[in-house]
Order: C-alpha cells, then sequence, then structure tokens
C-alpha cells in the first residue's frame, strides 16, 4: 500500500484498544488471585461497554491502581508493564510468586486491520490469560489464602524484574499480537522454588496487620478499645464497601474445594493471627483479624510495614483478598452476610444487590451490567502519550532477595527426614514434599505402633511388636530442651515439660496388637457358635424389637 | 507408582481433515471417574477461545457481537479448576456428549482406551442433489486412558498428577490458539448459519460437532459419531 502509515483513525483506535487491553489484563489477573471463583454473565444484546466482547469486571481500585503505574503512557518497547503476584504470611514474611508481563516488541504488522482483527486477536488474548490465570501454581495457592497468608498484587510500568522470583523460574507464553505499531506479547514469569525461603536476614516485619488507612468513616462498634473489626463506608470517588473481618473470615473458609489430607500436615498455628500490641500513629490504624486484608480505597494510602521487600518505589502490594466478600456480580459492593457487621449498602446499586450478596456464585442479572469504565466514558478525553521519553517507574533499588535454606533448631536429624511442619522456618508450609516424607508422614501413613521410649510404656507394650511403623514422625525430633510455658506445678513432682515428653508417646493399646490381636481373634471364632446359638434362640424377642423401630 | 505409557492402537477419526484443517492431539491418562471433568476442562477451555458474542446484523452488512461471560470451574476429582463459557445451553451439549463418551468407555470391557474428538467445520451449500459438505477447518482429539488404581493413596496421587497434566494441556491449547492461523471468515448473514452454530441463545461458537471412538482390547476400533443435537436433527 502506498500509504503505510497508520491513519490517524486508526492511530487512535488502535491506543485506545491497547489501553483498555492493558486494563482489562490487570483485571484478570487480579481478579484470579481473589482466592475466589469469577463468574460474569453472557449477553446476548451488546451492550457497548465490554470491552473486547468478554464480560469482565472492573473493580475500581484496581483500575486506579493500573492507571496510576501506567501514568497515561502504553506499553512500548523496554516500557512493560508487570503485575506483580506475591505471598505475605502472617509473620509477616513474603515472597514474589509470580510477574506477568504485558510487553510491547518493534516487530510491526503493518497489513493487518486494527479495527477488526486487532481486536478480536486482543479479545482471544485476554480469553487465553483467563485460561492460563487457573494453571499457574498461584492460583492454587490464592485459593487457599486467608488463614496463614494473603496473596497480593503490584503494578509496575517500565523494566520487566524478575529477580525476586527466585532460580529457576518458569515462563509461560499467554500470547501475542501483531499490531502496525509492535507486537504485544503477554506472559506470565513464576516461582517454582517455594522451599528456599528465609527472610530472617532481612528486617523483621510486623505482622499483616498493620495496614493504615487514612480513611475510616464510621464505626458500627462502639468499644473501649480502639480496634475493632474493619468496616468501611465508601470513600468519596467510588463505591466500593467492604465486610467486616470476622465475617469474612467465615465466608473465605467455605468456597474451597477438596485438598489433599497430605498437604495438612502443616499447622502453622493461627496463635500468630492474634492482634497485636496496636500501635498508635497519626493516621488510624485498624487491625486485620485474619482475613479481611481488605483492599484499600483509592483516596487512601495504603503502607504495609515495612516495605522493605523488594519494593524500592512508593508502590506498594495491594491486598487481593476481598475478604472473600466480592460478590463478583458486584464488583461495589461486597459481601456482609449477617447485621452485625454488616455492610450498608451503596445507595447507587442495583435493586436487586443485597440477595445477590449472600451467593458466592455469579448470579444472573437481567439487563444489569457492573459499571465498568464504559469505552464510550471519559476515557477518550484522556490524552494518551506514547512518547519515548518519560521516566521509568520500575524500583530500580529492587532488593535482591537471596533465600538460603534454614533448619529449625531442635533437630538432630538430617534435613529431608524432619517433618517440615515442625520447623519454625517461613512457608514451612510450601516446603517440596518428599517423598521419605511422605511415608513418615502420619496422615498418610498412620503409625501403628510409635516406638517410644516412655518409662510407663514396659509392662503394657508387648515385646517383639512387629506391627510398629519403621518411621515416627516423632522419633526424628529429640528435644533438647523443652520449656512449656507456665509449666512449673509446686504440687506435682514432675513439670509439664516431662509429662508431654512422657506422655506424648502413650504405648499402643494391647487389643491393637498384634499377637495378642490374633490370639483374641482365634478366641472370637472359637466362641462364634456358641454365640450364634444363643442368638438364634431370642430371634423372636429380636423380631420383636426390630418392629418396634418400624 | 507409574502410569504406563501406552501406544494408542486405534485408527483415525472418520472424517479425513480437508486440505486446511489443522489437527491437534492430547492424550491424558485418567482414573475413571476423572474422565468427565477432564474431557469437559479441555472441550470447554477450547471453546472458550472459538465462541464469541451472538451475531446481531444491522444495515449495511455492519454487525455488532454480544458479550461473553466466563466462570470458574472446580473439579471435583481432580486438583484442577478451569474457566468455561457462560452458557448453560454449552455447558450442557458438552456434559451430554462427555458423559456418553464415558458411558461407552465403561461399557466397552476395554482395557479402557478411547478418544473424543472435537471438529470445527464450515458448511458448503450444495445444489440439489447434494447434501451440504461438511469442511473441517480444526481437529482437536483427546486421547484417554483409563487406568485403574488400587489404593486410596494412589488415588490421592492421581488426583494432583492428573491436575498437574491438564494444566499442560491448557498451556497447549493456549499455544495452539495463539498462532493465529486459519479462521473462517467473518460471514455476512446469510452466511452465518454456514459458520457458525446460532441456535444458542447466548454465545455462539463456531459450528462443531463431537465424536468418539472406543478401542476395544483387540485393537480395532468402534466408531461412534454423535451428531449435534439442535441444528442437524431439527434441520432433517
Amino acid at each position: 500500500a502506498m500509504d503505510t502509515d497508520l491513519s490517524s483513525q486508526d492511530r487512535k483506535d488502535l491506543d485506545k484498544f491497547i489501553k483498555f487491553f492493558a486494563l482489562k489484563t490487570v483485571q484478570v489477573i487480579v481478579q484470579a488471585r481473589l482466592g475466589e471463583k469469577i463468574c460474569t454473565r453472557s449477553s446476548s444484546s451488546p451492550t457497548g461497554s465490554d470491552w473486547f466482547n468478554l464480560a469482565i469486571k472492573d473493580i475500581p481500585e484496581v483500575t486506579h491502581e493500573a492507571k496510576k503505574a501506567l501514568a497515561g503512557q502504553l506499553p512500548a518497547v523496554g516500557r512493560s508493564m508487570c503485575v506483580e503476584i506475591s505471598l505475605k504470611t502472617s509473620e509477616g514474611d513474603s515472597m514474589e510468586l509470580e510477574i506477568w508481563c504485558l510487553e510491547m516488541n518493534e516487530k510491526c504488522d503493518k497489513e493487518i486491520k486494527v479495527s477488526y482483527t486487532v481486536y478480536n486477536r486482543l479479545s482471544l488474548l485476554l480469553k487465553s490469560l483467563l485460561a492460563i490465570t487457573r494453571v499457574t501454581p498461584a492460583y492454587r495457592l490464592s485459593r487457599k489464602q486467608g488463614h496463614e497468608y494473603v496473596i497480593l498484587y503490584r503494578i509496575y510500568f517500565g523494566e520487566v524484574q524478575l529477580s525476586g522470583l527466585g532460580e529457576g523460574f518458569q515462563t509461560v507464553r499467554v500470547g501475542t499480537v501483531g499490531t502496525p505499531v509492535g507486537t504485544i506479547t503477554l506472559s506470565c514469569a513464576y516461582r517454582i522454588n517455594l522451599a528456599f525461603m528465609s527472610t530472617r536476614q532481612f528486617e523483621r516485619t510486623p505482622p499483616i496487620m498493620g495496614i493504615i488507612i487514612d480513611h475510616f468513616v464510621d464505626r458500627p462498634y462502639p468499644s473501649s478499645s480502639p480496634m475493632h473489626p474493619c468496616n468501611y463506608r465508601a470513600g468519596e470517588d467510588n463505591g466500593a464497601v467492604y465486610p467486616s473481618v470476622e465475617d469474612s473470615q467465615e465466608v473465605c473458609t467455605t468456597s474451597f474445594s477438596t485438598s489433599p489430607p497430605s498437604q495438612c500436615v502443616f499447622t502453622v498455628t493461627k496463635a500468630h493471627f492474634q492482634t497485636p500490641p496496636p500501635v498508635v500513629t497519626d493516621t488510624l490504624k485498624v487491625p486485620v483479624m485474619g482475613l479481611a486484608f481488605s483492599h484499600q480505597l483509592s483516596s487512601s494510602r495504603l503502607s504495609y510495614q515495612p516495605a522493605a521487600l523488594g519494593v524500592g518505589s512508593a508502590d506498594m502490594g495491594y491486598p487481593v483478598l476481598f475478604a472473600g466478600g466480592l460478590n463478583a456480580a458486584h464488583p461495589h459492593q461486597l459481601i456482609g452476610p449477617g447485621k452485625e457487621g454488616g455492610v450498608p449498602p451503596i445507595p447507587s446499586q442495583p435493586a436487586h444487590g443485597t440477595q445477590a450478596d449472600q451467593e458466592r456464585m455469579c448470579t444472573p442479572l437481567d439487563g444489569v451490567h457492573y459499571s465498568a469504565a464504559t469505552p464510550s466514558s471519559s476515557e477518550d478525553t484522556e490524552t494518551v502519550s506514547n512518547s519515548s521519553e518519560g521516566k521509568s517507574g520500575s524500583p530500580h533499588d529492587l532488593l535482591e532477595t537471596i533465600f538460603i535454606r534454614k533448619v529449625g533448631a531442635f533437630v538432630n536429624k538430617p534435613i529431608n527426614q524432619v517433618t517440615m511442619a515442625n520447623l519454625d522456618i517461613p512457608f514451612a508450609m510450601f516446603a517440596p514434599k518428599n517423598v521419605e516424607l511422605e511415608d513418615n508422614d502420619p496422615m498418610v501413613n498412620p503409625p501403628d505402633s510409635p516406638e517410644t521410649e516412655s518409662p510407663l510404656q514396659g509392662s503394657l507394650h508387648s515385646e517383639g511388636s512387629s506391627g510398629s511403623s519403621t518411621g515416627n514422625t516423632h522419633d526424628d525430633f529429640v528435644m533438647i530442651d523443652f520449656k512449656p510455658a507456665f509449666s512449673k506445678d509446686d504440687i506435682l513432682p514432675m513439670d509439664l515439660g516431662t509429662f508431654y515428653r512422657e506422655f506424648q508417646n502413650p504405648p499402643q493399646l494391647s487389643s491393637l496388637s498384634i499377637d495378642i490381636g490374633a490370639q483374641s481373634m482365634a478366641e472370637d471364632l472359637d466362641s462364634l457358635p456358641e454365640k450364634l446359638a444363643v442368638h438364634e434362640k431370642n430371634v423372636k424377642e429380636f423380631d420383636a424389637f426390630v418392629e418396634t423401630l418400624q | 507408582l507409574s502410569f504406563p505409557l501406552r501406544i494408542c492402537r486405534c485408527a483415525p477419526p472418520r472424517a479425513t481433515p480437508a486440505m486446511n484443517c489443522r489437527a491437534e492431539v492430547l492424550e491424558v491418562s485418567v482414573e475413571g471417574r476423572q474422565v468427565e471433568e477432564a474431557m469437559l476442562a479441555v472441550l470447554h477451555t477450547v471453546l472458550l477461545h472459538r465462541s464469541t458474542g451472538k451475531f446481531h446484523y444491522k444495515k449495511e452488512g455492519t454487525y455488532s457481537i454480544g458479550t461473553v461471560g466466563t466462570q470458574d470451574v472446580d473439579c471435583d476429582f481432580i486438583d484442577f479448576a478451569y474457566v468455561r463459557v457462560s452458557s448453560e445451553e454449552l455447558d450442557r451439549a458438552l456434559r451430554k456428549a462427555v458423559g456418553e463418551f464415558k458411558d461407552a468407555l465403561r461399557n466397552s470391557g476395554s482395557d479402557g482406551m478411547g478418544q473424543i474428538s472435537l471438529e470445527f467445520y464450515q458448511k458448503k451449500k450444495s445444489r440439489w442433489p447434494f447434501s451440504d459438505e461438511c469442511i473441517p477447518w480444526e481437529l482437536w482429539t483427546i486421547k484417554v486412558n483409563v487406568v485403574n488404581l488400587a489404593n486410596e493413596q494412589e488415588r490421592q496421587i492421581c488426583r494432583e498428577k492428573v491436575g498437574e497434566k491438564l494444566c499442560e494441556k491448557i498451556i497447549n491449547i493456549v499455544e495452539v490458539m495463539n498462532r493465529h492461523e486459519y479462521l473462517p471468515k467473518m460471514p455476512t448473514q446469510s452466511e452465518v448459519d454456514n459458520v457458525f452454530d446460532t441456535s444458542l441463545k447466548d454465545v455462539q461458537p463456531y459450528l462443531y460437532k463431537i465424536s468418539y471412538q472406543i478401542t476395544d482390547s483387540l485393537g480395532t476400533s468402534v466408531t461412534t459419531t454423535m451428531r449435534r443435537l439442535i441444528k442437524d436433527t431439527l434441520a432433517l
């Protein structure tokens, strides 16, 4: 073609497509890490508000953060939009799980039709993104979040930083779309190395509860303590509402499908979630007891303490868990079951919002659509600059996270025989399952008879019991110095620690040991004919009894 | 525990692909109770990419496209979740096909091998007395090998392993979709039924048909073709 340059209309369209594609990409990724099943409704009549012909909600705060990161620019060569997904435990340890990258390279496809082919391919790419976000490891982690950890996201624009993902991270490509100005590529780099974590060398971060929120409008519970469950009213410029903490705690635990029992060995105690002594600052600090790491209002300043791990710029990680309350059908209203701590509905909500609240799954709403950013909205008036200058917003002083394997105290066995659950290392729950561990895992192979050293077991424990299992997890631990709290007792001669050690491994029941068991079975068999005869004699009584039950 | 690698002995599907038809083959080894969910996961993922919103033709040959919703599906017997198009009709149609496939697998008395195929085709109208031609342009074949497990521990491992395998399959499917190879041209209003299945009320997949074959233990194939319910039977 003579005119190889893009017509101005095409150029405008293309820029708009790329911008909204970037925003939708962020929405899909973040929503896929909320820990909930997403459900949106198909609609045969086009409304003109669904970009790329896909029903993807727009969570306002997420859009806000994305726009903030983009700062009016578009992905270009060397300027990529990245969504970083990380995990943060109740103890404050955090690690990056994934980096989703939306990049642009120089390979141009001048022949392609912008308004048609590019648009449809971008739609296809979003569908691929929907599919791929469910198959990386972080998806399953995010579905289980809430009790011991939460999933956070951070958006940045500029150079891609993959160093926080640990060694040997994998990459999956979601897809590419050629355009006349370059080729858009979407990919994900994800950590596979979950075990080697230690943040001891870093400043110990205070627990997750330390979320500082500037805007706290209403306190529904008058209480002597200044701290109580969060219950926000909407900020000025959006309709987001958040459920109270306890409610979301209940809601969070229900929506999960069965996880294999052998992964439930880990017992990071919930004690860590008890509210720490409140630190009063000049901004109001609200403890989030357990789960409701409510997403920050776009107008308030969310600062995690500390921003140490991996955040150079002012960008912070934002909790993705919408306190289990995000009803996919109503991005502006989160579920608040019950009156206590219930959430006052926003007046601008659709009428059937309240009923839909209680349902976790998407409910069809006739003709109602989420108030997403519409293509025909004021977005058009925003200037989209694609200039090559402009400071990159990447956090150059991102801390290099070096992770060392840390073995907990009191272990005198080789590392691979230790049950991870009992180690006081961060992210113990993500330690790879060692096959040996599985054999030793009491949940998979319950030990028949523990080999105990208890002085009490001598007479009860039958000699040469062949039923003892080879791997008893208790044996792998020799407590050097077990000092249980409050253990001194003047009344009893022995202290709690000794008591605990002695009775920790009780001898097996005699009836369970094989020899004795076999013996009694032989006896049982012998006595069977007698017993049968007795029962036959009493048959009439039994029948009468059964009649009374009918 | 090992999943034996089996060579598939079944014959190729009856519909011989046309020149432009690309064929993709996926293989999975699953336990009997996982067959349905695994098949649905793959078929739904393909159809997610091969469905659009409903077309609404306007004057002058332009058209607008409806909106496709999506939803997450958790598997009960596999540690896996996938996204499907929000269309109950489509889901029902797939479940019916997969259910028949599963029953056929179970009843065949074979050693649990079979394959299910999802074919996308275009219709080419022919003049009387010739019937319309169906020209396939994309063919997905999922080869299934059903394993029997001895105890709960093996089943547990199978849940996870099959989940991981399905993750790989999804990535494979997305790779194929991303190649942006041949897709039928967007049709005019008069041609739309030759390219798309317009019978559903909320979404519009490309015309497709699902068929399956079971391999019996002798290695010969028993072909069963199941035609697409609504359009074809009503057209008779």
